[in-house]
């Protein structure tokens, strides 16, 4: 790959993610309204789409506003963390054979390293907020995604297992003989769950859970720092899409008739949705709820399906 | 069967102890001695045959302005009114105590019934009658840096009565110093042996509590050690201004009570006013006044089905019951012009006749809603996720839903098929056929269950109103129905003369007391009124059921998580203004 080439991918790939994260502000009110019979944002601009741009600003034109009972350095930090982690992830991404950021051996290593780094933004915002619900919600969110890494990484190794390489772009080229969604099929429902959990969506929102704990984690903020939490979650629902895509759905693998990268970005664009519908019909489980249903169902689950690959695998050599 | 209470009680206590009165609502009434009040009741709840096992209602009347003799004596300076309730018998006892003093003082009974220790702070705020032997006496609805006791007669009823307000420096730091939250004042501790407990305020501005309500969590990790609900953030002196609002006047003021109810509360007032008035409602307008309250039954069930949904994170029902209450919300609004506060019931009847074409509106809800509720049935009811939250969740017994005051879908979560519109029926109830759903187990998910299949009951008892509405008038020729019927006002001098005397002063009611007691959409709710016989009454009573509901919230919410508290709370189904009046 010459420079230029490099910097137009890399260039390339953080216009689209920001702006798919903003946009997906817009689309998710616009879906949720049209699920629960009613209009959602539909004033600013054509159906509505300018009220992205009227949030951003908003959020922007805000008072950058720190309380006062607050770790100050914390406190400013934590939203970082979120945003620069899940940026990072995308490197590995391979969204065509050649537009990938950083074509690395470990790349599924890495991208499990990165997610990891998410819950300290969590920890951190709702620990330095010094406030109880944000404390709560901290505690919760610390628990519910450390727990929820370890399956995550456990369903991925299937895939591992199968295609023989952690590299992202060798995964997705070892599918062109059939997507692993058939012979995964277990290990993709594990991660999709795992990845709900990792980014906090309803049903599994605990560490936010509007109804008990206001906000949860991100009560005290406001603001650009606000924002910072609001576009990593959504960033993370498109990571979570993308992952899903390329260890499961062929990535950018499809009918000749579209060019790879629009593949990527529909099939990805269809996860996005499950998201969010997902979000308009599903109750909260309680935070103990879930910890039960991860440990003593997915963790055990995801290890039987991994022998059981391994075990075919093997067979299916000799 | 009900004219035997006092002759039971005579022979066992000796006559002349206690004196029996006749009030005008027929329920056997007794005065009995202070000192010994604590001895009667618990005769009455737990020795006597068919006890008396709920204790319904407390209150007090400052009887100081009070220009009548009452039973042959002159009257006291306070009494204090005990609703007793008893499931054997179907009957109410009223029981009363008269005190004498500027600040009176009388046996607690929180040691027999759990539910009287609101009652009685609430006696003591409003009053300043003391209750010895109370574990912990201190103001409920109002500020603890209130001064006087709002419903003593000498306490001013509105703001230009009192002089002009001034907020000096010392009064801001009083008021300041009273908002610091000391564990202590409110009985927690702060530690246990082993553990440093967390203080949660949940509210007062929580999007869980739908309104202003303060509970404090006393948390070990999520675990809720104890709670206090702290409650008065909506008391807007509702029984205060009954005292100088006419009785035609004060109607619109019951519609805000229970807020999501609707005209039902204007029904529960009214039953008391046309008790002691001496009305008959005609049949048409008792059918009419049914068949809304059945509406805003449904409509206030939905209210609670959406959010009790929402408050375990489901989203999305609420936005299709708040539709289907629009279209509840249509018919209401044909029928009385307004939606929430129609204020639309009179007394001795109801404001208009039936418009035109209301029939065919009833009819297409009829048979919209089935549809909906089944659908609803899928999403909420039978939802896995639904179920894990509220199954097992803020279980009481049927025992002590009796002891702590519980009643409507509360008290039939728990098995007992008790309905006040089937057992003592009021207003006509006994002419339809409808059944009375009822649940085992007491937990959260019979709670909402309860209330699903009653509103499936309401529909039935709409579409009879539909089929059967009688022909007649809408509003009683009783000289006190207020006000008369407008066209005869031109034909008769008789009939002008009161409509002009009627809107003007109001109509004089006679002296009295009388108390109704329906089945209202959160449980039982009861205008308890005394008139000496004037233009306004001598004293607006306030039964509500969400008030001892919420006082059940700590006792059921022990040794569960934060989160379970909002399912109980859900579940529970109360209105902020309800509890607070």
């Amino acid at each position: 790959m010459n420079t230029g080439h490099y910097w137009l991918v890399i260039g390339g790939v953080l216009f689209v993610l920001l702006n798919t994260a903003a946009g997906l502000i817009w689309l998710e009110r616009r879906m949720l309204a049209l699920w629960q019979d009613r209009y959602g944002p539909n004033r600013a601009g054509p159906f509505g789409l300018l009220v992205v741009l009227a949030d951003t600003i908003k959020l922007f034109f805000k008072e950058d506003w720190i309380p006062p009972f607050a770790d100050k350095v914390v406190f400013v930090f934590a939203p970082a963390v979120v945003v620069a982690s899940v940026l990072m992830s995308f490197t590995v991404i391979p969204f065509a054979p050649n537009v990938v950021v950083a074509d690395f051996n470990v790349g599924l290593l890495f991208f499990l390293a990165m997610s990891s780094m998410g819950v300290y933004s969590i920890v951190l915002g709702g620990w330095a907020s010094n406030n109880k619900y944000a404390l709560l919600g901290a505690m919760r969110g610390a628990s519910q995604m450390i727990s929820y890494e370890v399956f995550m990484g456990l369903s991925l190794m299937g895939v591992v297992v199968l295609s023989g390489s952690f590299n992202l772009r060798e995964i997705v080229e070892a599918q062109r003989g059939g997507w692993y969604i058939l012979p995964q099929c277990i290990g993709f429902l594990i991660f999709f769950i795992a990845g709900i959990a990792e980014t906090h969506r309803l049903p599994f929102d605990i560490p936010e859970a509007e109804s008990e704990l206001v906000a949860g984690f991100h009560a005290e903020y406001s603001g650009m720092k606000f924002g910072m939490f609001f576009i990593g979650e959504y960033m993370g629902i498109t990571l979570i899409s993308a992952m899903v895509v390329t260890l499961y759905f062929g990535g950018w693998l499809g009918p000749a008739f579209l060019p790879p990268v629009i593949w990527f970005v529909l099939k990805t664009f269809v996860f996005i949705m499950l998201f969010i519908l997902l979000r308009a019909s599903m109750p909260r489980p309680r935070y103990d709820q879930l910890m039960e249903y991860g440990w003593k169902i997915l963790f055990p689950l995801s290890l039987v399906n991994l022998m059981v690959t391994a075990a075919i695998k093997l067979i299916s050599n000799e | 069967m009900e004219g035997s209470i006092t002759a039971e009680l005579g022979s066992r206590f000796g006559e002349g102890v206690l004196k029996e009165e006749t009030p005008r609502d027929g329920m056997p009434t007794v005065w009995a001695p202070a000192e010994r009040i604590v001895t009667i009741l618990q005769y009455l709840k737990s020795d006597i045959s068919m006890p008396y096992r709920m204790l319904y209602d407390l209150t007090a009347i400052d009887e100081r302005a009070y220009k009548r003799a009452q039973n042959g004596h002159a009257p006291f300076d306070f009494t204090v009114v005990y609703h007793l309730f008893s499931f054997e018998r179907n009957a109410f006892l009223r029981l009363k105590a008269g005190l004498r003093g500027e600040y009176p003082s009388m046996p607690s009974i929180t040691h027999i019934w759990p539910c009287a220790n609101w009652y009685e702070r609430e006696v003591y705020d409003m009053f300043g009658i003391r209750f010895e032997g109370h574990p912990f006496l201190r103001r409920i609805l109002m500020p603890t840096t209130w001064e006087g006791h709002p419903l003593r007669k000498e306490h001013p009823a509105r703001a230009t009565e009192m002089g002009p307000f001034k907020l000096f420096d010392e009064k801001v730091d009083r008021e300041q110093s009273a908002l610091q939250f000391r564990p202590e004042e409110w009985g927690l501790k702060r530690h246990s042996d082993d553990a440093d407990f967390m203080f949660l305020n949940i509210g007062p501005q929580h999007p869980g509590t739908h309104g202003v309500l303060r509970i404090i969590l006393q948390l070990d990790g999520e675990d809720i050690v104890d709670a206090v609900p702290d409650i008065g953030f909506h008391h807007r002196g509702a029984e205060k201004m009954g005292e100088r609002q006419s009785w035609h006047t004060y109607i619109p003021y019951t519609d805000r009570i229970d807020y999501l109810g609707g005209v039902m509360n204007n029904l529960a007032y009214l039953l008391s006013v046309e008790k002691l008035a001496g009305i008959e409602v005609p049949l048409r307008a008792q059918v009419i006044r049914v068949m809304l309250c059945e509406l805003f039954r449904i409509a206030s069930h939905l209210v609670w089905y959406g959010t009790f949904a929402q408050d375990v994170g489901q989203l999305s029902p609420v936005f299709y019951m708040f539709t289907d209450r629009e279209r509840v919300f249509e018919i209401i609004e044909a029928i009385c012009g307004g939606r929430m506060h129609p204020n639309w019931f009179r007394i001795g009847g109801v404001a208009q006749d039936l418009p035109n074409g209301w029939d065919k509106l009833v009819r297409d809800f009829i048979s919209y809603f089935p549809r909906k509720l089944r659908e609803y049935d899928k999403m909420v009811m039978q939802n896995a996720l639904f179920k894990a939250r509220t199954l097992g969740i803020g279980i009481y017994t049927l025992e002590e839903a009796i002891d702590w005051g519980v009643t409507g879908p509360g008290l039939r979560a728990c098995g007992l098929e008790w309905d006040m519109r089937k057992m003592r029926p009021y207003s006509g109830y006994e002419n339809f056929a409808f059944e009375v759903p009822t649940a085992a187990n007491g937990d959260c998910y019979d709670r909402a269950m309860v209330r699903v299949a009653e509103m499936r009951q309401s529909l039935r008892i709409i579409e009879q109103c539909l089929e059967y509405m009688p022909a007649g008038d809408f509003k009683s020729h009783h000289p006190l129905a207020t006000p008369p019927v407008k066209q005869h006002t031109m034909h008769d001098i008789e009939t002008l003369i009161h409509h002009f005397l009627n809107v003007s002063w109001g109509p004089v009611i006679p002296a009295g007391e009388a108390m109704s007691c329906i089945e209202a959409t959160k449980g039982w709710n009861g205008y308890y009124l005394v008139s000496d016989g004037n233009t306004s009454p001598y004293r607006v009573r306030v039964r509500t059921p969400s008030f001892p509901h919420m006082q059940m919230v700590p006792y059921i919410s022990r040794s569960y998580t934060v989160a379970d508290l909002l399912s109980i709370l859900g579940a529970m189904d109360f209105v902020l203004a309800d509890i607070d009046r």
